[in-house]
């Protein structure tokens, strides 16, 4: 069943409060849109609304984790990351067990336009060492992603979907962190690919859509999930350029600094002659429906398959 | 020297030594807090040395970060770690980094140094022991220039919607900052004021007269209901004459020879 990736995890904090007595949620006045409403109805003392002041929320929350807490701080990704410095001194520098969700990832919030839309918050947040960043590409998947983060000990930044994403995984799937996980490929697999494809969060269902639709042309590509952007999946990374004649990378978020990034600095580093084509916006988002802005802003399923067969050398 | 305690006595000459031996740092903040300090060390916050991680303690954040080797000076004397490391202060691989850092020294409560922070992390350590119904109290510092920082009044608006009578801010207002005196550089005044319209209950108080500091913190420690903040009014540079009041020792390291004409000041021999 399709779901917003930020709905199942309103429900998950509220499945999981019991198990996680010390975790606390904090909001700034986003509790209906970052889907902690219902936490901070049925838990009201562990519920903290600190108003339109997000420093402040970011700076509570590493005090709460100094203190023994599990701080989920909720808002928009675009208003968390705009903190930037609050979360590298108050959260980073203090090793602060901090859990930040940012909702409301990308173009796919749609009519809001570019100033609610995070596009750049992976990218500002991939250069602070020690905080994990996970994407995750289904309700199912951040379930668990969201049981994980509260389990592991550190920053974590979770970033959801306004939008509702179908189902990209079987019901058994178990999340792994740190791993990109293949969620389709041609029958019978071929023993080699024209591409491999990683996508994350939104852009997985088009991924997917996008090698489907291309394989009846002759071009055979495959799909990997990729939940973990920070650390990155390296040997996923290795063994796709083994096989591939390219690599895309598709993502709602700014083509420089988030995923395709990740991918082009794990082929760079492990001298892979792959070459990497990077997708995602160049722009600060507009409005639209999300299905307008995707298709515009090249991450609809025609137009990744179209950038799949480009020429590479037009890129 | 007489209205200084006697045992800030020997923690300003520590300051003047670390910072000389490191070539760099903040004399000015650090003198000016430096008397807050001693006293709510030594007859206020609850805390014990040799148990850094005692969850019933009470913690003090000093947002007012750069004021680092005053806040060194006092957790020495207390004994939570060896006064020989403050000689290493700012060198490579001491645990006295530049700005305190949690985690590289017992008794740091928080990491601090990016100026207006410090209130919303100790709000939220407040927060806690609220939760966990703790007795413990928390208290930050920050200079009156970081006043001047958007998250600080963040911090302060929100303080009082949570009723954090557990909370405690001392403002080091000793009306100095890099670019200049406080009051053009972009004036706070009337700050009790803002405080008092944000909710608090607000005390002014000679930040150098120890019995004032004792009584002040007293006073914190009645608070019902309502955060109370204390304006410790202070002299930057104080107890050595050629550096208070000018904003140009903010952040400069004494030669030998001013760090011996400071020492012969501060202790009189």
């Amino acid at each position: 069943m399709p779901e917003a990736t930020r709905a199942a995890f309103g429900s998950t904090l509220l499945e999981l409060a019991e198990a996680f007595p010390n975790l606390v949620v904090l909001d700034a006045d986003l509790s209906k849109s970052t889907m902690t409403a219902a936490f901070a109805e049925k838990y009201p003392s562990r519920h903290f609304e600190f108003g339109i002041a997000e420093s402040n929320m970011i700076g509570a929350a590493a005090g709460l984790a100094l203190s023994g807490k599990i701080p989920v701080a909720a808002s928009f990704a675009c208003f968390l990351v705009g903190r930037l410095e609050t979360i590298r001194v108050a959260v980073i520098l203090n090793r602060a067990n901090v859990k930040l969700v940012g909702t409301h990832a990308g173009l796919g919030i749609g009519e809001d336009g570019a100033s609610q839309m995070g596009l750049e918050d992976i990218a500002a947040l991939r250069g602070l060492p020690r905080i994990a960043i996970l994407q995750p590409g289904d309700a199912l998947e951040a379930r668990q992603a969201v049981a994980w983060m509260l389990k592991h000990e550190g920053p974590v930044y979770l970033r959801l979907t306004r939008q509702k994403l179908e189902d990209i995984h079987k019901p058994d799937y178990k999340f792994e962190f740190g791993k990109a996980d293949l969620v389709w490929q041609p029958e019978p697999k071929p023993r080699h690919f024209q591409a491999t494809i990683f996508a994350s969060g939104g852009t997985v269902g088009g991924a997917i859509a996008a090698a489907k639709e291309l394989l009846p042309r002759g071009f055979s590509a495959r799909v990997f999930n990729a939940a973990t952007i920070k650390p990155f999946d390296e040997q996923a990374v290795d063994q796709a350029a083994a096989v591939s004649e390219r690599l895309v990378t598709v993502e709602d978020h700014n083509v420089s600094g988030g995923l395709g990034a990740a991918v082009c600095e794990a082929a760079a580093s492990l001298g892979l002659k792959v070459p990497v084509v990077a997708l995602g916006t160049r722009e600060l988002g507009e409005s639209g429906s999300p299905a307008e802005l995707y298709e515009r802003h090249g991450l609809s399923a025609p137009r990744i398959a179209e950038a799949c067969l480009r020429n590479l050398s037009s890129c | 020297m007489a209205d200084v305690a006697p045992d800030a006595k020997e923690l300003r000459a520590d300051i003047i030594r670390m910072i000389t031996a490191a070539g760099s740092g903040h004399p000015g903040g650090s003198l000016s807090i430096i008397d807050f300090l001693a006293v709510l060390y030594s007859k206020h916050l609850r805390h014990d040395p040799r148990r850094p991680d005692w969850p019933d303690r009470d913690r003090f954040v000093l947002s007012k970060g750069h004021a680092a080797p005053a806040l060194y000076a006092v957790l020495a004397r207390h004994g939570y770690f060896d006064r020989n490391l403050l000689s290493s202060l700012r060198k490579l691989g001491s645990p006295l980094q530049g700005h305190p850092e949690r985690r590289r020294l017992p008794g740091i409560e928080a990491s601090t140094g990016s100026l207006g922070q410090g209130p919303s992390i100790a709000l939220g350590m407040a927060l806690a022991a609220k939760l966990d119904g703790r007795g413990c109290r928390i208290y930050a510092a920050c200079g009156d220039g970081e006043m001047q920082e958007g998250q600080v009044w963040e911090a302060l608006m929100a303080a009082p919607k949570f009723q954090l009578d557990n909370l405690t801010l001392v403002v080091d207002c000793n009306d100095g900052q890099i670019d200049g005196h406080v009051h053009e550089v972009m004036p706070l005044e009337p700050l009790a004021g803002k405080l008092a319209a944000f909710n608090w209950e607000v005390r002014d108080l000679d930040g150098h007269d120890p019995s004032a500091i004792d009584a002040a913190l007293d006073w914190a420690k009645g608070a019902r209901g309502k955060p109370r903040a204390l304006l410790a009014r202070t002299v930057k540079g104080k107890g050595v004459s050629f550096m208070e009041n000018q904003v140009d020792w903010h952040g400069r390291a004494p030669n030998q020879e001013q760090c011996a004409a400071a020492l012969k000041e501060i202790l009189g021999a």
